[in-house]
């Protein structure tokens, strides 16, 4: 009883209502970009999937994935992984611009 | 910290924030893997952008946005299984873990029906019609089948994955006050629902 009563004053309280309110989110986006990819922006065509995804991903990862009630140490690892992985995306494409 | 005065009180040798830190290490490995094939898939995208937009127009977006859907609530359910455990409602935590699988099991479905279109047409890596196309279309597919298909065995991965978790949590070796496992095993399904959230727009709706 003691060490839960711990971990509910550490730990946020379980709740089903945020994780569906963050899915029905998933889903309206996921809408928003198959509607979106019938228009032509040009260029900015890409930019706006990506843009999409890059949002779904980070509420994946904050409430999915639970980042948000991790310590520091979890957000600084995914924050570097990600960090590397931008890197190697900007380096192959200072590369490949001339293209 | 919490794991400290957790340990103390229930005097178990266990860290749990050790466990989950190195579930996120093996993901962040699984990172560069799918990163290293959408760079691949960037160069050749630049450089064969109109053959990538015809190819494109052969994907079936609706199996594509349906699979996205699917594996969207199955995030859902494995994370409310979670939920329901700590809630100490073992019943509907197995209930979520199993619709997890089924969904899991209908995304595999439905992109059996959607290679099994293609290989019908006659598209598949090495195939005359394929090859008579030009070098940008046999690179698209040859990216679509080569990513889509190690994401696929990612997801049947993930499937035996929670089964064993399902197992767990029935015998109660998963519980309430230790559900660690179940949400590692948690952490590579919404590895696998992200792989997806750029899979799906890079290769279904670009045409």
């Amino acid at each position: 009883m003691n060490s839960e009563h711990l971990e509910s004053n550490v730990e946020h309280k379980p709740t089903y209502g945020i994780y569906i309110l963050v899915w029905l989110v998933l889903m309206t986006l996921t809408g928003v970009t198959v509607a979106v990819a019938g228009i032509n922006f040009g260029n900015l065509t890409i930019a706006t999937a990506l843009t999409i995804a890059c949002i779904k991903s980070y509420l994946v990862l904050t409430f999915f994935m639970h980042l948000k009630t991790e310590t520091a140490t979890f957000k600084i690892f995914v924050a570097v992984a990600v960090l590397f992985l931008l890197i190697s995306i900007s380096l192959l494409f200072s590369d490949y611009s001339f293209l | 910290m919490s794991t400290i005065a957790e340990h103390t009180v229930a005097h178990v040798h266990r860290d749990d924030e050790g466990s989950r830190l190195g579930m996120w290490l093996f993901l962040f490995t699984e990172l560069v893997l799918f990163g290293g094939m959408f760079l691949v898939y960037a160069v050749y995208r630049y450089t064969y952008q109109a053959e990538f937009h015809v190819a494109a127009k052969e994907l079936n977006t609706s199996l594509g946005a349906l699979n996205t859907i699917i594996l969207l609530t199955s995030s859902l359910t494995i994370v409310l299984s979670i939920v329901a455990l700590r809630k100490k409602n073992k019943k509907l935590s197995v209930f979520f873990q199993i619709v997890t699988m089924i969904l899991a099991i209908g995304f595999l479905v439905n992109k059996y029906v959607e290679w099994n279109i293609k290989i019908h047409h006659g598209i598949f890596p090495g195939s005359e019609i394929l090859l008579g196309k030009g070098n940008g279309e046999v690179i698209f597919f040859g990216l679509y089948y080569v990513m889509t298909g190690l994401h696929a065995l990612h997801v049947m991965i993930g499937i035996l994955l929670i089964e064993v978790m399902t197992g767990y949590t029935i015998k109660g070796r998963i519980n309430e006050s230790n559900y660690v496992r179940l949400e590692s095993a948690g952490l590579y399904w919404h590895l696998v629902d992200l792989i997806w959230i750029f899979l799906f727009p890079l290769f279904y709706l670009i045409t």
